[in-house]
C-alpha cells in the first residue's frame, strides 16, 4: 500500500506564514520564561545554583498543579473561582487530619475528588453557569477550613515534609516535579485517544456528541481530574510550609488562570497546552523573584504579573493579526 | 449504465413533514453502487431534507427505506446508516477547530483506536487527502482552526474517505466545492469518478451545471419536495436541466403595469464585498428590490453590509430577520418590547420611554399586522412562528426608518401571514419606503420592482421585473460551468 | 392561591426579601426581641455597600453569558485610598476628591473595556489583569499611614435618620434610579437586548460595543464610589476592604433574581439578597454558629438558588 502511494508528509510544505504564526505563538510562554530567567541571572548571577534555584522555585510546584487544574476545567470553556479555596481546604485537612488518621485524611481526600466529579456533572446535567457554581463552592471550602483550622497552625504529616524536601541531584526538586507534570499532562492531552475526546468537547461539544460520547462523563471526568490536581498541589503546598490555615492559598484562584492564559491556553475552543500552563505558571513566580532582585518593593508584585499577563496577551493578538493578513 | 446494478439503498414513497410543510412527498429513488448520482433543485425543493434522511440525521415519516430489501425506515439512524457505509459531507464543517487534522480524523474513524494511533491517524488523513487533492499543502499536525476555509473544507472531505476497518459505500457530497478553487474541485471531481469506477456511490449536490453534467451518471430533479425527473446525465444539457427545476410555464402571471421607479438618487448603492466587476446593488426610494440566487451565496452578507455601513453613519435602517430564534426574537421579552426596541428613541417624552406611547404603538402594530393574541403583554415565544415573525415586521415598519432589509424572512410562515404582509409591503413601499428583500423564494420575487441575483457573493444578474423569468433566475443561479 | 403564585412569578425579587424578614423574625425570636431595630438598622447599613457593587456587576452580568467585572475588589481598595488621600481629613476637600475618585471610576472602566476590545480577550482575564495592576497600585499608594476621613464624611458614611443609615437612604434612591434606567431609557432598553441576543441585538439597530463601554465603566465607577464610602465608614482606607466584595457582589446579583445568563435582571431584589445574606451571618453569630458554618450556609445558598433557577427555568421551556 505505501509502495504504491508514498508517505506525502515530507512532500507537504505549509505556507510560511502560518507556520511562523504558528511556531511564535507556541514559543511565546517559553521565550517569555527564558527573557525572564536571563534577566534574573543577569541580575544576580548567584541565582544561578542549585541554592539559588531552589530558593525561588520554591512554591513554584504547588502553583504549577493548581494550573494544571484550572486549565483541565478552561479545557471544556469553564472556569473554577473555587480552587484556591478548594486548595486551602485540602492543606488544612493534611495538617489536621491526615498526620493522626491516614486512613481518614486519604478518604477525606479522595471525597474531595468525588465532589469535583459530581460538580462537573452538575454544570453539565443542569446547564449552569460553572462560575456561579464555583463561586458557591469557594464560600463551601472556605467554611470548611474553617472549620478544620480556626487559626493558623496544625502540622503536615511527616514523610509529607520529607516527600517534598528531597534533595536531587543537579537541579531541585521543584524542576523535575513541574517537567514531570507538563509532560505527563502533555503526553495524556495531547497523545492519548481519550486526551483528543476530552479536547475535542471543548473544541465543538455537538460534534463530539454526535459521534457517540458522552457530554456528561467527559465533564465530571475532567472536573474529577481538576480536584485530583487541586488536592496533589494542597498537598505539596502544606508539605513545603509544614503549617496550614485557611486562607493559605486563595491568590491560586487568580494565579491559576492567569497561568494557563500566559501558557499559551485560550478561554474558549478547548485550545490548551500542558506544557505551556506549566511554564506559565513558573512565569509568574519568577516574576516576583525578579522585581526583588530589581529592588523593586514587593507591591508592585502582583502588579507585575497582570502586567506580564497584558504583554503576553497583547503579543499574542498581534502575533494573531499577523497572520490574519493575507 | 451497463453496470450489474447493486442497490445499496432505495426510497419509496418516502415522504416527510415539518408541521404543515410537505418537506418530501412520495420519493422514489435508488442509490446504486459504482454510480454517481446527481441531485439538483432550487430552494426548498428538498435536496437537504433528503440528504438527512439518508445520512440518519432526520426519520421520515412516510413510504419506506430499502436497504437489502428490507424496510429499516423506523429503526433507521445514523448509526445504522455508518454500519452500512454512508457517510455525509455537510457543508457545515463539523471538524474539532482545536484540534489537529489528524486528530480530527481519530474522532472520526473507531477503526483508528489503539496504540499508535497517531501515527495510523496521520497515515490515513495524508493519503487520502494525497489521492483526492495531489498538492493539497496540509499537514496532518495542522491545527483545524489555523487553515484557510477552503483547506478545512478539503479535509473535511478527505476525512469522509478515510476508512480503517470500516464499511465505506455511499458519500454524500452537498455542495463540496463551494469553497474549493477551481483547480482543486477538478481534482475532487476526478476523484469522484474514480471512486465510482471502483464501485463507490456518491451523491453530488452541487450548483455548478457543468460539474453536475460531467461528473454524475445520473441526475435526479427535484421540486416541491418531489423528484420530477431522474435520467441518465447524457440526456440533460444546461437547458433542459434549468427547464426541469422550474415549474413548466406558469399560465401567463398577471402582469401589473409596471412603472420603473430607478429614477433621483438611490438609497443603496453597494458593491457586495466579493463582487470582481464593479456591479453595484442599488435600490431607490418607493422601490422593493429583491435578491434571488441559491441560499447562502451573498445575499446576507451584503444586507449585514448595508446594515452596518448606515448603522455606522448613522442613516436609518431596519432589518427583518428571518431566522427569528438566532437574528431576530429576545426571548425574554413581551410582544411589546420586541416591536418597540428599534424605536425607543421616538417613544421619549423627558427623556424616558413612555409606558403609554410604548402600549399605544404596540396596539397600533397589533392592529395593523393582524396579531393574534389576547394582549401584547404576553411573552413573544408564546405567539407562533407566524405570529413572531408578525411582530418582527411590526418592529422593522414601526420605525420612521426609510430602508427597510428583509433577511428571507418568509421562511417557515403560513400563506395566510404571507399575503397578509405581502400587502402591508406594498402600501408601505407607495408611501415612498423602500426595501432590500432577500428571499429564498421564486414566487415572491414577482413583487419586487427590481431583481438581483446572487452566485458565489457576487450579483450576477440585474433584471428588471418587467424582463423576469423563472428561467432566467434559475439560470443566473447556477453556473454553467466552473470558473 | 394561584393569584399569590401569579403575583410572585412576576415580582420574583420578592423572594429575596421574604426570606430576609423570615431569618429577621428567626434571629429575633431567638433574642426574644431583643435589639430587633439595631439589627435592621446595622443590616442596612452595611447592604447598602453590598448593592452599590452589585448594581454595577448587575448591569455587567446582564449583558450576556461570559461578562463579568472581576476588578471590584482591586477598584474598591485602590479608590478607598484614593479617597481618604485626597480629602487629608479636610472637609473642604470632599467635594473635589469625590469628583476625583469617579473619574478613576471612569478611567478604570475604560482601561478594562480597552483590555477587551484592543486585546480581544473574553471580560473575565481583561478584568482580572486589569485588578491585578489596580491592586498593586492600590498596595503602593496606600501603603503610608492610615488616614482618617474628615468628620463631616465620616458622619455621612456612618449617620443615621430615625435609625435609618443616609447611606442606605442614598442607595435607596441610587438603585431606584437604576432601576427606572434599566426599564425606561434607551441605554437599558439595549443591555437588556444584549444579553438576551447580542447578534439580534445588532441586526435591530443596537450599537453593542458602546453599550458594552458604557455598561463597564458604569460598574468601575459605582465599585469607585463604594471604595471610598467604604473608606469613610470604617474611619480609613485599607487594603483588604475589597476583599469580600467580589464574591459577595456576585452573589447579591444571583441571589437577587438576576439571570446569570444575561437579559433579565432584577434591581430591588439586590436589596433583599444583601439584607439577606447579611441577617443570615448575624442570624447564625446569634445561634453561636463559628465562622465556617456561616460561610458554607452562604455557599449552600448561592448553589440551591441557582439550581432552582435553572429548574425554573427548565420547566418553564417544557
Amino acid at each position: 500500500m505505501n509502495a504504491s502511494n508514498p508517505l506525502p508528509l515530507a512532500a507537504t510544505q505549509r505556507p510560511a506564514p502560518r507556520e511562523r504564526a504558528r511556531l511564535l505563538r507556541s514559543a511565546l510562554p517559553g521565550v517569555s520564561l527564558a527573557v525572564l530567567l536571563v534577566a534574573i541571572f543577569i541580575m544576580q548571577p548567584r541565582a544561578m545554583s542549585y541554592l539559588g534555584l531552589n530558593l525561588m522555585l520554591n512554591l513554584a510546584v504547588p502553583i504549577a498543579l493548581a494550573t494544571m487544574a484550572q486549565m483541565l476545567i478552561i479545557t471544556v470553556n469553564d472556569l473554577d473561582l473555587s480552587l484556591g479555596s478548594f486548595i486551602s481546604f485540602v492543606a488544612c485537612v493534611a495538617a489536621t487530619v491526615l498526620g493522626p488518621h491516614p486512613w481518614l485524611g486519604s478518604l477525606a481526600l479522595l471525597g474531595c475528588i468525588a465532589v469535583y466529579a459530581a460538580l462537573g456533572a452538575l454544570v453539565h446535567g443542569r446547564n449552569l453557569p460553572a462560575i456561579v457554581v464555583t463561586l458557591g463552592m469557594s464560600f463551601i471550602w472556605m467554611g470548611a477550613a474553617i472549620l478544620l483550622l480556626p487559626s493558623p497552625g496544625g502540622a503536615a504529616p511527616a514523610w509529607l515534609q520529607g516527600l517534598v524536601r528531597i534533595k536531587t541531584p543537579l537541579l531541585p526538586l521543584a524542576i523535575f516535579v513541574c517537567m514531570g507534570i507538563a509532560l505527563l499532562m502533555h503526553a495524556f492531552l495531547a497523545r492519548s485517544t481519550l486526551g483528543v475526546i476530552l479536547r475535542g468537547a471543548g473544541g465543538n461539544p455537538q460534534a463530539i456528541g454526535r459521534r457517540g460520547w458522552s457530554l456528561l462523563r467527559i465533564k465530571a471526568g475532567l472536573y474529577g481530574l481538576a480536584g485530583t490536581f487541586g488536592v496533589l498541589s494542597g498537598l505539596f503546598l502544606v508539605g513545603l510550609t509544614t503549617s496550614a490555615d485557611a486562607n493559605i492559598a486563595l491568590r491560586y484562584t487568580l494565579l491559576s488562570i492567569a497561568g494557563v492564559i500566559l501558557g499559551g491556553g485560550e478561554f474558549v475552543g478547548g485550545r490548551v497546552s500542558a506544557v505551556g500552563a506549566v511554564l506559565g505558571a513558573l512565569t509568574l513566580v519568577l516574576a516576583g523573584s525578579l522585581l526583588s532582585f530589581l529592588h523593586i518593593s514587593p507591591d508592585w508584585q502582583i502588579g507585575a504579573q497582570g502586567a506580564i499577563l497584558i504583554l503576553v496577551l497583547a503579543l499574542r493578538a498581534g502575533v494573531n493579526r499577523l497572520e490574519a493578513r493575507p | 449504465m451497463a453496470a450489474a446494478t447493486c442497490t445499496l439503498l432505495e426510497f419509496q414513497g418516502t415522504g416527510k413533514t415539518f408541521g404543515a410543510v410537505r418537506a418530501l412527498e412520495g420519493v422514489s429513488l435508488a442509490f446504486h453502487a459504482g454510480e454517481c448520482l446527481g441531485l439538483i433543485g432550487h430552494n426548498g425543493a428538498g435536496k437537504s431534507t433528503l440528504m438527512q434522511v439518508l445520512a440518519g440525521t432526520l426519520a421520515p415519516d412516510q413510504g419506506a427505506m430499502l436497504v437489502g430489501g428490507q424496510d429499516l425506515r423506523h429503526r433507521y439512524n445514523v448509526r445504522l446508516a455508518r454500519e452500512h457505509g454512508i457517510r455525509c459531507v455537510f457543508q457545515e464543517l463539523s471538524l474539532c477547530p482545536n484540534l489537529s487534522v489528524a486528530e480530527n480524523t481519530r474522532l472520526m474513524c473507531a477503526g483508528l483506536a489503539g496504540w499508535g494511533w497517531r501515527a495510523r491517524a496521520r497515515r490515513a488523513i495524508a493519503e487520502q487527502l494525497q489521492a483526492i487533492f495531489p498538492g493539497h499543502g496540509i499537514h496532518p499536525d495542522d491545527i483545524v482552526a489555523d487553515l484557510p476555509i477552503g483547506q478545512r473544507q478539503m479535509v473535511e472531505i478527505a476525512r469522509a474517505f478515510v476508512c480503517e476497518g470500516e464499511p465505506l459505500q455511499l458519500v454524500i457530497l452537498d455542495e463540496p466545492t463551494s469553497s474549493l478553487d477551481a483547480g482543486v474541485a477538478a481534482q475532487l471531481l476526478r476523484f469522484v469518478r474514480r471512486f465510482v469506477e471502483g464501485g463507490g456511490s456518491i451523491v453530488l449536490i452541487s450548483h455548478i451545471l457543468g460539474e453536475m453534467l460531467s461528473t454524475c451518471d445520473r441526475i435526479a430533479v427535484m421540486r416541491d419536495g418531489k423528484v420530477v425527473q431522474v435520467r441518465p446525465a447524457a440526456d440533460f444539457t444546461h437547458t433542459s436541466l434549468v427547464e426541469c427545476m422550474g415549474h413548466a410555464a406558469k399560465a401567463a402571471e398577471e402582469h401589473r403595469t409596471f412603472v420603473s421607479r430607478r429614477h433621483g438618487t438611490p438609497v443603496v448603492d453597494t458593491c457586495p464585498a466579493r463582487q470582481g466587476d464593479g456591479q453595484c446593488v442599488r435600490a431607490y426610494p418607493g422601490e422593493i428590490v429583491g435578491l434571488a440566487g441559491l441560499a447562502g451565496h451573498g445575499q446576507s452578507q451584503l444586507l449585514l453590509q448595508v446594515l452596518r455601513q448606515r448603522v455606522r453613519g448613522r442613516q436609518g435602517v431596519a432589518l427583518v430577520a428571518g431566522d427569528r430564534q438566532s437574528d431576530g426574537v429576545f426571548p425574554l421579552w413581551s410582544i411589546a418590547q420586541n416591536i418597540s426596541v428599534a424605536s425607543l428613541a421616538q417613544l421619549r417624552r423627558g427623556g424616558l420611554i413612555d409606558p403609554g406611547a410604548e402600549r399605544a404603538l404596540a396596539n397600533e402594530w397589533q392592529a395593523r399586522m393582524g396579531i393574534r393574541t389576547p394582549s401584547m403583554d404576553q411573552p413573544i415565544v408564546a405567539l407562533s412562528g407566524g405570529n413572531q415573525q408578525k411582530a418582527l415586521f411590526a418592529r422593522a415598519l414601526a420605525t420612521p426608518h426609510p430602508l427597510i432589509l428583509m433577511d428571507d424572512p418568509m421562511r417557515g410562515v403560513d400563506v395566510g401571514t404571507k399575503r397578509d404582509v405581502y400587502a402591508t409591503l406594498a402600501a408601505e413601499a407607495a408611501k415612498g419606503r423602500t426595501f432590500l428583500w432577500y428571499t429564498t423564494e421564486l414566487e415572491e420575487l414577482q413583487y419586487c420592482d427590481h431583481v438581483y441575483v446572487f452566485r458565489d457573493g457576487q450579483a450576477v444578474l440585474d433584471v428588471p421585473r418587467s424582463e423576469l423569468t423563472e428561467a432566467l433566475i434559475l439560470r443566473g443561479s447556477f453556473q454553467e460551468h466552473s470558473a | 392561591m394561584s393569584t399569590l403564585r401569579v403575583s410572585f412569578s412576576a415580582k420574583p425579587w420578592l423572594w429575596s426579601f421574604i426570606a430576609a424578614v423570615l431569618i429577621w423574625l428567626a434571629t429575633i425570636a431567638f433574642t426574644g426581641g431583643q435589639g430587633a431595630g439595631g439589627l435592621l438598622s446595622s443590616a442596612l447599613g452595611f447592604s447598602a455597600f453590598f448593592v452599590i457593587v452589585g448594581l454595577g456587576q448587575l448591569f455587567v452580568i446582564t449583558t450576556g453569558p461570559g461578562n463579568i467585572d472581576l476588578s471590584i475588589p482591586a477598584n474598591i481598595a485602590l479608590c478607598g485610598a484614593l479617597g481618604m488621600k485626597l480629602m487629608a481629613g479636610d472637609a473642604g476637600l470632599i467635594a473635589p476628591a469625590l469628583l476625583a475618585v469617579l473619574v478613576a471610576g471612569v478611567a478604570i472602566g475604560c482601561f478594562n473595556y480597552g483590555l477587551i476590545r484592543l486585546l480581544r480577550i473574553p471580560p473575565i482575564i481583561a478584568t482580572l489583569s486589569a485588578s491585578f495592576i489596580l491592586q498593586s497600585l492600590a498596595i503602593a499608594y496606600g501603603r503610608s499611614v492610615r488616614i482618617q476621613p474628615p468628620p463631616l464624611f465620616y458622619e455621612f458614611c456612618t449617620g443615621r435618620l430615625l435609625g435609618v443609615p443616609y447611606l442606605a437612604l442614598a442607595v435607596s434612591l441610587l438603585t431606584a434610579a437604576m432601576a427606572v434606567v434599566l426599564a425606561r431609557t434607551r441605554y437599558g432598553r439595549w443591555v437588556l437586548a444584549i444579553g438576551q441576543n447580542a447578534r439580534a441585538a445588532e441586526l435591530a439597530g443596537g450599537r453593542v460595543g458602546r453599550i458594552r463601554f458604557a455598561t463597564y465603566v458604569l460598574s468601575a465607577v459605582f465599585a469607585a464610589l463604594c471604595g471610598v464610602l467604604l473608606a469613610g465608614f470604617s474611619g480609613g482606607a485599607s487594603l483588604a476592604m475589597g476583599e469580600e466584595y467580589l464574591l459577595a457582589s456576585i452573589a447579591v446579583v444571583v441571589i437577587g433574581g438576576t439571570s446569570v445568563a444575561g437579559g433579565f435582571s432584577n434591581v430591588p431584589g439586590l436589596w433583599g439578597a444583601a439584607l439577606f445574606l447579611y441577617l443570615l451571618v448575624s442570624m447564625l453569630n446569634t445561634f453561636g454558629a463559628s465562622a465556617g458554618i456561616r460561610l458554607i450556609c452562604t455557599g449552600v445558598i448561592i448553589i440551591a438558588v441557582i439550581i432552582a433557577v435553572s429548574a425554573r427555568q427548565q420547566g418553564g421551556r417544557r
